[in-house]
């Protein structure tokens, strides 16, 4: 049965056209009469203002209050997005961060000892549970630091002379589209390999490309199917023997931080997803941070510049003549740092490794009632933090998708990896309840239960339906033009 | 103390029904020797203990909320509706929208950015931002090369020096060239420019905070064939002409100066906005407006065939998360302060520099190295040491004086004033950098 | 689905037709069909010089981008610009007003590995 339509799903103004002319929000501190064309030359001028909104304080927030009312996020909601790691971020995290908000990169260091030693001690937590033997903080997000891992691992073949013959960087076709794009970036030419019939890295596939013509090989263990490679020390070990280093995609780190470790399977390089793994909120799509912990041969080359230690003094270190460069202005999001550190210090090594822990029970549990549901499960064994489920045959993913946002869910990853058909990538992370997973189970049982037609036309009261996306694409409109 | 809920009888319910005897039994895949390995952490602490363990941290550091700093990041006020509302638990507990329907209010919110930034700038298109300013450059050089087809780039040292440092990061992975235009009394000269160069890129107010007439110069790029990339200081262009109005193709810069702490230098958000002409080659996410099957309008990610994960290898940048809250914490700025508030801010801030040079370069030795006109930050030449001044000045309680690198001359700092200084702010530094100097 | 006899096809899923001393490429039926609703087309420069088996052109739908080989050697001299505005042809004329750009090729021949229609239904269809 279809269900009825609201009548009534308001309309959402833009805050432009809430303004009105003269209507003051915010006012900053007076200035007396101020002629600004002979401070800075009327040639320089803009004749006319930037069209702004104009708003009372009031108007503001209710605008933005309305609109996080037309949002869903981890705080709202279950939301077991796959490879996203959508757990609970700490509110404890944003009292953290506030202690400092007001540092500026380049006062005196001995002015900021506290941030320096803060982020001197994070760099060695995460070498820590990476198994690495350096970290740099300086990546804003994960794809920069693939960009730094991989330039570090070129300049490390510069090094020795190899950066010539070596221009190629393998990964398999179940990886996430950054690692092709990151090797694209740094200028390599990427080969995929396929994965086998397990689900996991074709061993014979993949020695049959590595040569000396290999640069690096970036996987992701546990692999996007939730799946860990069970052969990674013979991968590392078949790398390694033809001078290609190993490198370590830490997007599903959740799955084993703390557990195992990166640089003890055989890595060369990881980068951390700090939003992801350890709980730095997501923010609707950033900002993140995207540490890169290496192994001592990589060290020289990572980006300048590093916190060091000399006695109880904390400081920057930019005598580093065989670094990358920089690939950030300033430290790193620093911000992001403070919350990560703080999580690190609450949980320490024991809450480490059962968050993690609990992060791949809840998944194997959910994935259990999600086969009672009448869900496929193409590779059925006891998965990490995340699994790839397919719907009964006859119904379609985006479906499914659209079904569970009508119940007040945030679906799972739809569509991905490629390598499965109809994909739903399932990750529940380790801070749900099991009444939750149980709940949603059951939304995922009467989505199927209320039929094709009505998931077809699904969802019927989120604040807008499915969306022209063709439209969007074959005319795109990106700002808000004056009516 | 951690974030997991399962109690005892939860574990022992669960275990069983994935057929588990223990929770080390779920990792039956990994190499036995490996796990569970010691981590050299030190012990846990409860929410108490860690905070106040923080307060330590930060009683060793000193803030710089009213500082003299310059260089990218400056101490401007953040209004207190700005953090409250861009970090309401929806937003910042929210991925990329990437379920439409479940996202409106994001997605919005970028609809409406996309049009600030694009007003500020007088570029069509903005994107949805970037990391911060420098790698916003950095990107719009690659994007200048992709649409050029061209492997050479011209940098004029007035452009931020550790974005340029960032620049050449990028370019050496792609194997393009970086070559720079050097100042001429504190100005960009126009330069020839040659029919490899892809991108010519040039900042308005330039590092010393002088500002540049950098029409000729994009003239010279387009009669080239190359794009010119303009470096904005986001809040001046409450005042100052557009980089729209004067040829650029790209406009890039740091957001922070828009309702973001200094943070020690991020999270921020870098800003990015283009001409029509250039949309499918823009990196980062874009967003559209649209309608729903009941002709209802709603906003929704668009080009997304741009982007790595449906391009893989050939997408036009790796970017994936971006700073969507800190853009957003931009968007709520501009829309708290308005046309004409954003107008007092730069104005005051221009003000007050300028007073603050008129003050600093009666001290004897002291000159100052930006002509005129400038924005709100400026370089002086100093007697002695900048590091040396700098940490004299910090012991005094005033954070002032960023030491210039040395390609830009010798014992040079940068000094910027903003709309928080008041008249004794700046009488309080002219005395203590007297007392320094003397 | 159509299979126009008077054509080539190749296993890229591109259709060749040759007008005299160049020919014209675009993407088969069975293309467009998986491609779904196309949004955009980027299209090679006029004066282009490729080889065989380059990708010079792009065709993007919402969800997906797939890249445009050139079949034969030669030089790019003409493009269709009308698919600038409309790229929809591509899916409601694929054969006719979706063609995409002709290539006069720099010797003769080239053509012969390519497949013919019933080859090609038959390749398509075990896809």
């Amino acid at each position: 049965m279809i269900a009825e339509k609201k009548e009534v799903r308001p309309e959402s103004p833009l805050i432009f056209e809430k303004s009105l002319p003269g209507r003051r929000g915010v006012r900053p501190p007076a200035v007396a009469d101020v002629d600004l064309a002979e401070l800075l030359g009327a040639e320089n001028l803009r004749p006319e203002p930037p069209e702004l909104p104009e708003v009372d304080e009031l108007t503001l927030v209710r605008h933005y209050t309305g609109l996080s009312r037309r949002q869903l996020g981890i705080d709202v909601t279950f939301y077991p997005l796959g490879s996203c790691t959508m757990k609970y971020n700490p509110k404890v995290h944003e009292a953290a961060v506030a202690l400092f908000a007001d540092l500026h990169p380049y006062q005196a260091p001995e002015t900021a000892q506290g941030a320096l030693q803060l982020m001197y001690e994070l760099q060695h937590d995460l070498s820590g549970i990476t198994g690495m033997d350096a970290t740099t903080l300086q990546p804003a997000a994960g794809a920069h630091g693939e960009l730094t891992g991989i330039l570090s691992i070129r300049a490390y073949h510069h090094s020795r002379g190899q950066h010539a013959q070596r221009r190629l960087v393998l990964v398999p076709d179940s990886a996430h589209g950054s690692n092709p794009a990151t090797a694209s970036m740094a200028g390599y030419a990427v080969k995929e390999i396929p994965s086998g019939p397990d689900g996991e890295v074709d061993l014979e596939a993949l020695k049959r490309e590595l040569g000396p013509h290999v640069a690096a090989i970036m996987l992701t263990n546990p692999n996007t199917l939730g799946l860990f490679e069970r052969k990674i020390r013979q991968i590392a070990e078949a790398a390694h023997a033809v001078g290609a280093q190993m490198y370590y995609d830490g997007a599903n780190l959740n799955a084993i931080m703390g557990v195992a470790r990166p640089g003890d399977m055989g890595f060369d390089v990881v980068h951390l997803n700090l939003h992801k793994t350890f709980t730095v909120p997501h923010g609707g799509g950033g900002p993140g941070s995207g540490p890169v912990g290496v192994k001592k041969h990589l060290e020289l080359f990572l980006p300048s510049p590093q916190v060091v230690r000399d006695g109880e003094t904390y400081a920057l270190d930019y005598d580093r003549p065989q670094s990358i460069g920089q690939v950030k202005s300033f430290y790193g999001n620093f911000g992001a740092l403070v919350r990560a550190y703080a999580y690190i210090r609450m949980l320490g090594q024991e809450g480490i490794q059962k968050s993690a822990a609990l992060a791949v029970l809840n998944a194997n549990y959910l994935k259990e009632l999600l086969k009672e549901q009448g869900y496929r499960i193409p590779f059925d064994r006891i998965c990490m933090h995340e699994f790839v489920a397919q719907p009964p045959e006859g119904f379609k993913t985006v479906d499914i998708a659209k079904g569970l946002l009508e119940l007040g869910f945030h679906p799972p990853t739809v569509y991905f990896p490629l390598i499965v058909k109809e994909a739903l990538m399932v990750e529940p992370t380790e801070t749900e309840t099991k009444e939750t997973l149980q709940t949603f189970a059951a939304a995922m049982g009467e989505i199927l239960a209320k039929g094709k037609e009505w998931l077809e036309g699904a969802p019927y009261t989120t604040p807008v339906r499915r969306l022209d996306e063709l439209q969007a694409n074959r005319r795109p409109k990106l700002r808000w033009e004056k009516g | 103390m951690d974030y997991t809920p399962h109690t005892s009888q939860d574990l022992e319910t669960m275990l069983t029904r994935v057929g588990a005897k223990n929770l080390r039994d779920l990792f039956g895949d990994l190499p036995q020797d490996l796990i569970f390995p010691d981590l050299d952490l030190p012990a846990p602490l409860t929410e108490t203990e860690m905070m106040r363990h923080l307060r330590e941290l930060a009683a060793k550091n000193s803030s710089a909320a009213t500082s003299f700093l310059g260089g990218g990041l400056r101490a401007h006020y953040v209004p207190a509706a700005v953090v409250p509302l861009a970090a309401r638990a929806e937003f910042i507990s929210a991925y990329t929208p990437y379920q439409p329907e479940a996202s409106q209010g994001l997605l919005q919110a970028i609809f409406e950015y996309q049009t600030m930034i694009s007003e500020l700038t007088g570029l069509p298109v903005s994107n949805a931002s970037l990391y911060d300013g420098s790698t916003a450059l950095a990107e719009g050089v690659l994007l200048a090369l992709r649409e050029t087809g061209r492997n050479k780039v011209l940098v004029s040292q007035g452009v931020h020096p550790e974005y340029r440092k960032v620049l050449k990061t990028y370019l050496d992975a792609i194997g393009a060239q970086l070559e720079e235009i050097g100042l001429e009394a504190g100005k960009t000269p126009t330069t020839q420019v040659s029919t490899e160069v892809g991108a010519v890129v040039g900042a308005n107010p330039n590092f010393l905070g002088a500002l540049e007439n950098l029409a000729p110069l994009a003239e010279a790029a387009h009669a080239s064939g190359a794009l010119f990339v303009a470096v904005v200081d986001a809040l001046s262009l409450a005042v100052l002409k557009t980089p729209g109005s004067y040829g650029a193709d790209i406009a890039v810069g740091e957001g922070q100066p828009l309702g973001n702490a200094m943070a020690f230098g991020g999270p921020h958000f870098g800003l990015m906005a283009v001409k029509e002409n250039l949309v499918r080659q823009l990196p980062g996410r874009l967003v559209s407006e649209t309608t729903d099957v009941d002709g209802k309008r709603g906003y929704i990610l668009t080009l997304q065939a741009r982007e790595q994960y449906i391009r893989r290898g050939k997408a036009k940048s790796n970017i994936t998360t971006n700073a969507q809250l800190t853009a957003l914490m931009g968007a709520v700025y501009l829309a708290a302060l308005g046309s004409q508030g954003l107008k007092e801010v730069a104005a005051r801030s221009v003000v007050n520099a300028h007073q603050l040079a008129k003050r600093l370069t009666t001290i004897p030795g002291v000159r100052q190295i930006t002509p005129r006109p400038y924005f709100c930050e400026f370089v002086l030449e100093l007697p002695k040491n900048p590091s040396q001044v700098r940490s004299e000045l910090a012991k005094r309680g005033i954070h002032a004086a960023v030491p210039l690198p040395s390609e830009y001359g010798h014992n040079l700092a940068l000094f910027a004033a903003t709309e928080v200084h008041t008249e004794r702010d700046l009488a309080g530094l002219e005395a203590a950098l007297r007392e320094v100097l003397a | 689905m159509d299979y126009p006899d008077n054509l080539k096809y190749s296993k890229s899923h591109e259709w060749v037709r040759q007008d005299g001393d160049t020919v014209a490429v675009g993407i088969t039926d069975y293309a467009q069909d998986q491609l779904g609703d196309v949004v955009f087309v980027e299209l090679p420069s006029v004066g282009t010089t490729v080889s065989a088996g380059d990708s010079i052109a792009v065709v993007e739908s919402v969800k997906t981008a797939s890249d445009i080989y050139a079949p034969v050697a030669g030089e790019v001299v003409e493009v269709n610009v009308t698919l600038g505005d409309k790229p929809e042809l591509l899916n409601s004329s694929p054969f006719k007003e979706g063609w995409m750009f002709k290539i006069r090729p720099s010797q003769s021949g080239g053509l012969e590995t390519l497949m013919n229609a019933a080859a090609y239904r038959q390749f398509a269809e075990s896809q």
